[in-house]
């Protein structure tokens, strides 16, 4: 503790630091400032000067993501950046299912865009299936040509779950009736049971199923049981244990399939545009 | 260097292991050491954490009020353990992934506050830095042991690289299912203590209990 000559020493009527006792009230009040402060700027520096190598890493992971859906796996030693060579970025006008002709689509954040009201508008309750509260008026997709034209188009899509938003890509053939495989890149659900909406075996039901009715209306649905036999083309089993997080699955594919998503994008597709 | 900061150094890798002796930390240790790679980056995170910890504490302990020692201890860790993180996360970011809370959860690993609470508030900064040294590379061998034979029997692999070339991709290697979930780690971190303790037989406690054996005529 302090020594006898540093208690309550006050030389010209004023207290210096290094004087007071290690538990007065000043000295703590001194001490917690200036550990919080050192601190703060240390933590808030790393944060600032390592954010645009995160960001980068953020992409290239979205890049690898949506590889991986539309089928097209990393060669050994193959850059990301080089792979995405393949994939054709295009900006939608969500309302017109009509191409955009700027803008940056592989860079594009949705979370940004959803927020700005110039970028995006609010849903009406009964609009808002996935629950996301705003939806932007273009999004991006990213398309794969093979001889025959467009064979896998990728759509970003976005829904809340349980606890969190997830956010994952789906990829359709090329006129959008068919599943070719799903992915979530980021979500908060719980370990084990909804995020098991990233295990490999659960994403690859997924694949061929159907996804609109004859009339255009969004037929692809996750739920829980066996279905009928014309319904098993459309039919993806709900994780058990996880209802909430699958039927959170389900709205976000009826929202972002259905008019208010990529519908006429979906639709103008169909109809043989692209 | 001297014997007394030698000891320092030297005792925490076997002799005063954190995890096989203090049997702290053993959360991370069970549940980041199926495979070797993040096995190697917990190490050297909280090698970095502990280190930098003793020393910053050491070097303000004359100054850290009692009261709010704690406080100030935890600010102090959970800023490096946020640095750590991030710097991960730049560069290294499908092992920051893999590793997903336990870099946070350093903050809480009993090891860092033990170090700075029982070593770093009481002794100068180049001990404390010895201390912390000492420890982090205590914590590491243990992971890296543990993470070595989950690695190799349980996916056949070392460092991502096929050593035993397994049965499901055409080699003879079937792999032992159990390594790769948490629990083969509590039995391996047992073997590794049964092992020491029979090598180092003062680090076993006399029991608690001493079962008597009674005769039924005797008590009567």
């Amino acid at each position: 503790m302090n020594s006898p000559e540093h208690s309550g020493a006050a030389r010209g009527g004023r207290v210096r630091f290094r004087d007071l006792p290690n538990d007065s009230t000043a000295k703590i009040l001194v001490v917690a400032t200036l550990v919080c402060i050192v601190c703060a700027v240390l933590v808030s520096s790393a944060a600032v000067l390592l954010r645009p190598i995160q960001e980068r890493n953020a992409l290239l992971a979205r890049q690898r993501y949506i590889l991986e859906v539309a089928g097209l796996p990393l060669g050994p030693g193959q850059a990301v950046e080089q792979a995405f060579g393949q994939v054709e970025p295009h900006l939608v006008e969500l309302d017109s299912g009509e191409y955009l002709e700027s803008g940056d689509a592989i860079g594009f954040d949705i979370a940004k865009a959803s927020r700005e009201p110039g970028t995006s508008r609010a849903l009406g309750p009964d609009e808002d299936l996935a629950k996301i509260h705003r939806r932007p008026d273009a999004m991006p997709v990213f398309l794969v040509r093979g001889d025959a034209g467009i064979e896998t188009v990728v759509l970003p899509v976005h829904g809340y779950g349980l606890w969190s938003t997830m956010y994952g890509y789906v990829a359709l053939d090329g006129r959008g009736e068919r599943v070719k495989g799903i992915t979530f890149y980021s979500h908060g659900e719980t370990p084990g049971l909804g995020a098991e909406i990233e295990n490999p075996g659960w994403q690859s039901q997924w694949r061929g199923k159907r996804t609109l009715g004859e009339d255009g209306s969004v037929l692809l649905s996750v739920s829980k049981g066996s279905p009928s036999p014309e319904q098993a083309d459309y039919h993806i089993d709900a994780i058990s244990g996880a209802t909430l997080t699958s039927d959170g699955v389900n709205n976000m594919i009826h929202f972002w399939l259905g008019e208010q998503g990529f519908g006429p994008y979906l639709a103008r597709l169909r109809s043989g545009g692209g | 260097m001297k014997s007394e900061s030698r000891k320092t150094l030297l005792e925490p890798l076997v002799v005063n292991n954190p995890i096989i002796v203090q049997i702290l930390g053993i959360c991370s240790a069970l549940a980041i050491t199926s495979k070797l790679a993040p096995a190697v980056t917990m190490s050297f995170a909280l090698l970095f954490v502990v280190t930098v910890s003793n020393v910053a504490i050491s070097a303000i302990r004359k100054h850290i009020p009692t009261n709010i020692r704690i406080i100030v201890q935890m600010t102090i860790i959970a800023s490096l353990v946020i640095l750590v993180d991030q710097v991960l996360r730049a560069f290294a970011p499908e092992i920051s992934k893999q590793l997903s809370v336990f870099v946070g959860l350093i903050i809480t690993n009993c090891i860092v506050l033990g170090r700075a609470e029982a070593f770093a508030m009481k002794n100068p900064v180049w001990p404390s830095f010895l201390d912390g040294l000492g420890q982090g590379l205590g914590y590491s061998i243990i992971l890296v042991v543990v993470a070595t034979i989950r690695e190799l029997f349980g996916f056949g692999t070392l460092w991502g690289y096929t050593v035993l070339p397994l049965v499901t991709e055409g080699g003879w290697y079937r792999p032992n299912s159990l390594l790769p979930l948490a629990p083969s780690a509590f039995f391996l971190v047992a073997l590794i203590i049964w092992g020491v303790r029979s090598w180092k037989k003062d680090q076993i406690e006399a029991p608690d209990y001493q079962i008597q054996v009674v005769h039924r005529t005797e008590t009567q």
